[in-house]
């Protein structure tokens, strides 16, 4: 039985890390090969740094994952504040139904949707260049939203109602009520939401690729576009520079969650005794 | 939390400082003494053009070679948007969609007919555009644009038969080695309907242009018969399956095979009998480009005999710019896959007209569910 469980877990493993682990060997090949390993070298690592296109969209994913979490966590935020503060029941159930369409949504259809809608609006404002960093932002923070939502509700729900009340009592304003007594409370929800927006940003392909315009392309864009011919290790070597990152981020957010609930714990155990 | 933020920051500094640190990696530098045109128009300065090509389809720099597009921009301050597309549908769909605007593009043939019959295509300066003058004569008066107004030729290439000399005992000479039971579960043919279709319709001694009905049928019966031996329907990974020698034989582009050929020595090439496909990818100026000036400039400069180079070398397909098929530093001078001795038959893919290209899909469909 517990052989049984380890081969399972053995084989989740696998599935999930293999083709990373492959990438990230092939990274590290000597010929632009990416079938046969001829020896270790780092060339695909300076290579990359000589690829201005793909750095050019590096920079670009970057600058975009980072502004439309941020711009994502400020809206997302407040609107999990009105929502939490809802009163009928029914009517915090429609609104968190809406908010959640984007996520429930296939991207491809959010995708055409949004491309439709911008190009309309870029032909009553008769500008033939409408598609650009602009459109990318506003439909990266659409589909961050849900997730920020989600993700600062539940703090919110854990956080007494009358904490504000309590504070605005002893002489608060409600506006600094909220930034000094809930927003504490309910930061570990906060970050979350960046995080999982300015992941989910980072490595969307389909919403930008109709969203996207002339000046402004994404790495996951640009790496598409070169599957026609062949995808070289330098993407890899960068794809595996990104993971790398990514992975960091992943551990320290848990590492966050782990510590903050931790500090709950002992200031429960302390309350008690 | 402090220290969280602080590592965050660490981390982010360092990839900023390797992003700069990047751009101070030596290139070779194009040599502008040899450029024919002029580049140095005032009024061009500081303007930008948006140029949407396909993906690895010009000299970026790699391995310390020519980077073509930020030579350009520093010759004659004009910024370039680079973008790049991996089919001529997605180029298609982008333009057509109204909501970007590109100065230049690069589509293939038939897409550069469908553009033009569409209206989407502004005429050419030719007389701005001096190093037209040198571009071969085979690349002039094509069939999607007869009286050259619209276009002109960046690359071409030839679709041909690949083989693994070691799997592959005798020396194929004809598209039927792909239907040869001996390799079944070792043939890799294309996963893209049109020239999938290609093979059976040279095979049958069709035209591939055919509006017939019955035709476009009978390729897609033997298309069905060569099922049970294909191991897959392949487009980029073809790369790796031949390099790795996983499959024995693989129809392909000339100039990509010289890639394989790199990487295994096993490969051999060879322009089928029966005829093949060829195509030509053409830089046009859609209708919505904002800046033609700059963007038939940037034309001019892709047809310096001295860029042309880098980008064949890099590139490895066909090259238009006569001049540079008799350059010592051309690595594929006189190669005989890219420039065949022999007479090869060749076909281009024109644009379908709707029905055939619906019946094409569906049974293209049909084929991939049978």
């Amino acid at each position: 039985m517990k052989a049984l469980k380890k081969i399972y877990i053995a084989l989740i493993m696998i599935f999930l890390y293999a083709p990373m682990l492959v990438m990230v060997v092939f990274s590290f090949n000597a010929s632009n090969s990416t079938s046969v390993m001829s020896g270790f070298s780092l060339k695909w690592y300076v290579e990359m740094f000589r690829n201005a296109t793909a750095l050019t969209a590096l920079r670009n994913t970057l600058v975009l994952a980072v502004t439309s979490a941020l711009i994502s966590i400020v809206i997302g935020t407040a609107a999990a504040v009105g929502i939490n503060s809802m009163k009928k029941r029914w009517l915090r159930s429609a609104v968190m139904t809406v908010t959640n369409v984007p996520m429930m949504n296939p991207e491809i259809v959010t995708g055409v949707s949004m491309m439709l809608l911008f190009v309309f609006v870029g032909k009553i404002v008769s500008s033939s260049s409408v598609l650009g960093f602009p459109t990318l932002l506003i439909a990266h923070v659409t589909f961050n939203l849900p997730y920020v939502i989600l993700s600062v509700l539940p703090k919110l729900r854990q956080t007494d109602r009358h904490l504000s009340e309590a504070a605005q009592d002893l002489g608060c304003t409600p506006a600094s009520a909220f930034f000094k007594v809930v927003l504490p409370n309910i930061k570990s929800g906060i970050i979350t939401g960046f995080i999982m927006a300015f992941t989910l940003s980072l490595d969307d392909f389909i919403i930008s690729y109709f969203v996207s315009g002339a000046k402004f392309q994404t790495l996951p864009i640009v790496i598409f576009s070169m599957t026609k011919k062949k995808v070289k290790p330098d993407m890899y070597a960068l794809s595996t520079l990104i993971f790398v990152s990514v992975l960091v981020l992943m551990i320290l957010m848990n590492v966050l969650q782990a510590r903050s609930e931790k500090k709950e714990r002992k200031r429960a155990k302390g309350s008690e005794g | 939390m402090k220290k969280i933020i602080s590592v965050v920051l660490t981390l982010a500094l360092f990839a900023g400082i390797l992003m700069l640190s990047g751009c101070s990696l030596k290139n070779e530098k194009l040599d502008t003494s040899v450029l024919l045109g002029n580049y140095d128009v005032e009024e061009l300065k500081g303007t930008e053009i948006n140029v949407y090509n396909w993906g690895e389809y010009v000299s970026d720099g790699e391995g310390g070679s020519v980077d073509v597009i930020s030579d350009f921009e520093k010759l004659t301050g004009i910024k370039v948007n680079y973008n790049m597309y991996d089919s001529n549908e997605d180029l298609y769909a982008k333009l057509k969609s109204g909501g970007v605007n590109y100065d230049v593009i690069i589509p293939s043939d038939y897409m550069a007919e469908r553009l033009k019959d569409e209206g989407l295509l502004q005429k050419l300066d030719y007389s701005v555009i001096t190093n037209y003058a040198g571009i071969g004569d085979e690349y002039k008066n094509l069939f999607f644009d007869e009286n050259n107004e619209y276009t002109v030729a960046y690359t071409g290439g030839m679709v041909g038969l690949i083989y693994n000399t070691t799997m592959v005992s005798e020396k194929p000479d004809s598209w039927n080695v792909m239907w040869d039971p001996k390799y079944s579960g070792e043939i890799l043919t294309f996963n893209n309907s049109r020239d999938a279709f290609g093979v059976a319709q040279y095979l049958l001694g069709y035209d591939i242009n055919s509006t017939n009905p019955d035709e476009w049928r009978a390729a897609a019966e033997k298309l069905k018969e060569q099922k049970p031996l294909i191991q897959s329907y392949v487009m980029d990974e073809v790369f790796n399956k031949m390099e790795a020698g996983e499959a024995a034989i693989a129809p392909y582009y000339a100039g990509d095979y010289l890639t394989m050929k790199q990487e295994n020595d096993d490969l051999e090439f060879v322009y089928p009998k029966e005829g093949t496909n060829r195509f030509v990818d053409v830089m046009c100026v859609p209708t919505s480009a904002k800046n033609k000036k700059a963007a038939e400039m940037f034309i001019n400069y892709m047809c310096e005999p001295e860029v042309a180079l880098h980008n064949a070398n890099y590139l490895g397909y066909l090259c238009p710019v006569t001049a540079v098929l008799s350059d010592d530093r051309y690595e594929y001078k006189d190669n005989e896959v890219l420039y065949p001795k022999q007479e090869v038959k060749t076909q281009y893919f024109h644009n379908l007209d709707q029905d055939t290209l619906d019946l094409l899909s569906k049974l293209w469909e049909e084929l991939k569910l049978a």
